[in-house]
């Protein structure tokens, strides 16, 4: 790990003004950050720990806009009895990520900014575009049962593993951003890059900028909506498939639908694909399915990961009969 | 080098450490408290779980410098003032659950949260919510068996004390 000097700021703003020095890093729960350090993968000179800051934990559920402060805990926002009721998903995006020690420590914040699991991004030494700009994609040739089959190129195979990050993405959701210069708002949608010409760059926060809160447009179809998840074993894991849906229906028929894709693409994958397969039908099983087939039309697999398709097919069936019963 | 007072198990220790230095090593290798384990140092395994303000989180991924003024308790700070060991650590020792012992204060630390935590309510949750404490010796069944013998206990005493 590089030598770094550790700052503590008292207050939002002395941490805005830390944050504009060239080489400060942002440290939340630590949870990803020390990791990234300890491998080399992440350098900073100063690190602004800012989970002292007062006021940036809280998480409000009322009214038009849920707002969650980046430095809510997971683990605290899944025991939201609200959320538990009225979005399920969001709440099971979180209960089935990581484990409870590790939930304790993350932020929200610092949540939606992890980085890929990629084995040869992660390992320090493969060639990698990500962490060594025009190296290559070890992937490429190389191991990509757990690589992505959407937002991909031949610079990048890597997957995006976050949970609550792809159950946002069902969701109206945006990402208030603060640096000294003032408040910037960023469509969720639009906050992660794919993995195109250029890897390394993964989120459209500018250096100096702090996420200050995440905020989410309040809609019925939160209470029909579940997160399903799918892993090599039965708890703390990544996703090799997940799905949120979030529906709305007049009887049993599907009058507005939502659908996102984790474990399978380079960031957050919002399926419109599979909302149009849902959207005006009546709800049955032959629908659902046909919903998952929609989802995965334009999955681009390689050797290992084909698996992904059917699966995923499965998964967000089985999620879309899974929400419809919690209407 | 940073001089930090972290406050562990009730007392409180000066020590200058580099800003490098994890609460794991601070723990083990600055304090000698080394009945945390180090097991994968990547917030894997959980063999390194300590309690911070009461909450169970991994001192591998934790900076000591970004705990200061923190209340941290380890494996050393659970028995009782007088030796008598902790129901948790007692059942566990009862129920057999384990069998080399390495993963066994981080499992013991991360059960005691469980409890509190109300999440062992079923043999499912407690499997569930322990999942981030692997065991190389699978003793799972009787950790499992463990904590599920105190959550009961706590909940005749909470029926009783009603
Ligand atoms: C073993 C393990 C298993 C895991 N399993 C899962 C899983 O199954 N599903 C899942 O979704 N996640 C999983 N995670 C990832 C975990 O959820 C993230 O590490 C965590 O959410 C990051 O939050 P943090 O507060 O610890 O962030 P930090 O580690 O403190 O920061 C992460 C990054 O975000 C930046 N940052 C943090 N907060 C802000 C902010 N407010 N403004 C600007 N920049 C900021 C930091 O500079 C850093 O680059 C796992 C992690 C580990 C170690
Ligand atoms: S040593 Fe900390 S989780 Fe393995
Ligand atoms: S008892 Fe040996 S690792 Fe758990």
């Amino acid at each position: 790990m590089q030598p770094f000097t550790y700052l503590r700021p008292a207050s939002l703003d002395e941490a805005l003004h830390a944050a504009s020095e060239p080489g400060t890093s942002v440290l939340a729960g630590g949870t990803t950050m020390v990791d990234l350090m300890r491998g080399g993968l992440a350098w900073p000179t100063r690190l602004l720990d800012i989970s002292h800051l007062p006021g940036l934990a809280d998480v409000q559920t009322d009214g038009p806009v849920l707002r969650f402060g980046a430095l809510a805990r997971m683990a605290d926002v899944a025991e939201n009895e609200t959320l538990q009721r009225a979005y399920p998903a969001l709440v099971e995006s979180l209960q089935l990520a990581a484990s409870q020690q590790l939930r304790n420590a993350a932020t929200l914040g610092g949540n939606i900014l992890q980085r890929t699991r990629c084995p040869y991004f992660r390992n320090g030494v493969s060639d990698c575009n990500k962490r060594v700009p025009g190296s290559g994609c070890s992937a490429v040739d190389g191991e990509d049962r757990e690589m992505a089959l959407f937002g991909t190129s031949e610079s990048c195979l890597a997957n995006y593993p976050g949970d609550w990050g792809t159950a946002l993405a069902a969701f109206d959701t945006a990402v208030e951003l603060r640096s000294a210069a003032g408040l910037r708002t960023v469509k969720f949608s639009e906050f992660h890059l794919p993995y195109g010409e250029d890897p390394a760059a993964e989120t459209v926060l500018r250096p100096g900028e702090i996420v200050t809160a995440i905020t989410v447009r309040a809609t019925p179809a939160g209470r029909a909506s579940t997160y399903l998840k799918v892993r090599d074993r039965q708890s703390y894991a990544y996703a090799l498939v997940s799905a949120a849906v979030a529906l709305e229906m007049e009887g049993d028929m599907v009058t507005s639908a939502r659908v996102s894709l984790g474990g399978v693409a380079s960031k957050p994958w919002r399926s419109p694909e599979a909302e149009a397969a849902l959207t005006g039908r009546r709800l049955s099983e032959a629908v659902s399915l046909e919903a998952g087939e929609a989802a995965f039309k334009g999955a681009k697999p390689r050797r290992q990961n084909a698996f992904k398709i059917e699966l995923g097919r499965r998964v967000v069936a089985r999620a879309a009969l899974t929400a419809a019963k919690r209407i | 080098m940073n001089t930090i007072t972290l406050e562990v198990n009730g007392h409180l220790h000066t020590l200058a450490v580099d800003t490098r230095t994890t609460l794991l090593d601070a723990l083990r290798e600055h304090l000698g408290l080394t009945g945390t384990k180090v097991g994968c140092n990547h917030g894997t395994c959980g063999a390194c779980t300590v309690h911070i303000e009461g909450r169970r989180q991994l001192a591998c991924l934790t900076l000591a410098v970004a705990v200061e003024g923190r209340a941290i308790t380890t494996i050393e700070g659970l028995a009782a003032a007088d030796g008598t060991p902790h129901p948790m650590q007692a059942a566990f020792a009862e129920h057999d659950a384990l069998q080399c012992g390495y993963c066994t204060p981080g499992q013991i630390m991360s059960a005691v949260a469980c409890v509190a935590e109300g999440h062992a309510r079923s043999d499912s949750e407690i499997r569930e919510y322990m999942s981030g404490n692997l065991c190389r010796c699978g003793a799972y069944p009787n950790i499992v068996a463990a904590v599920r013998r105190v959550a009961e206990d706590a909940a005749v005493r909470h029926v009783a004390a009603a």
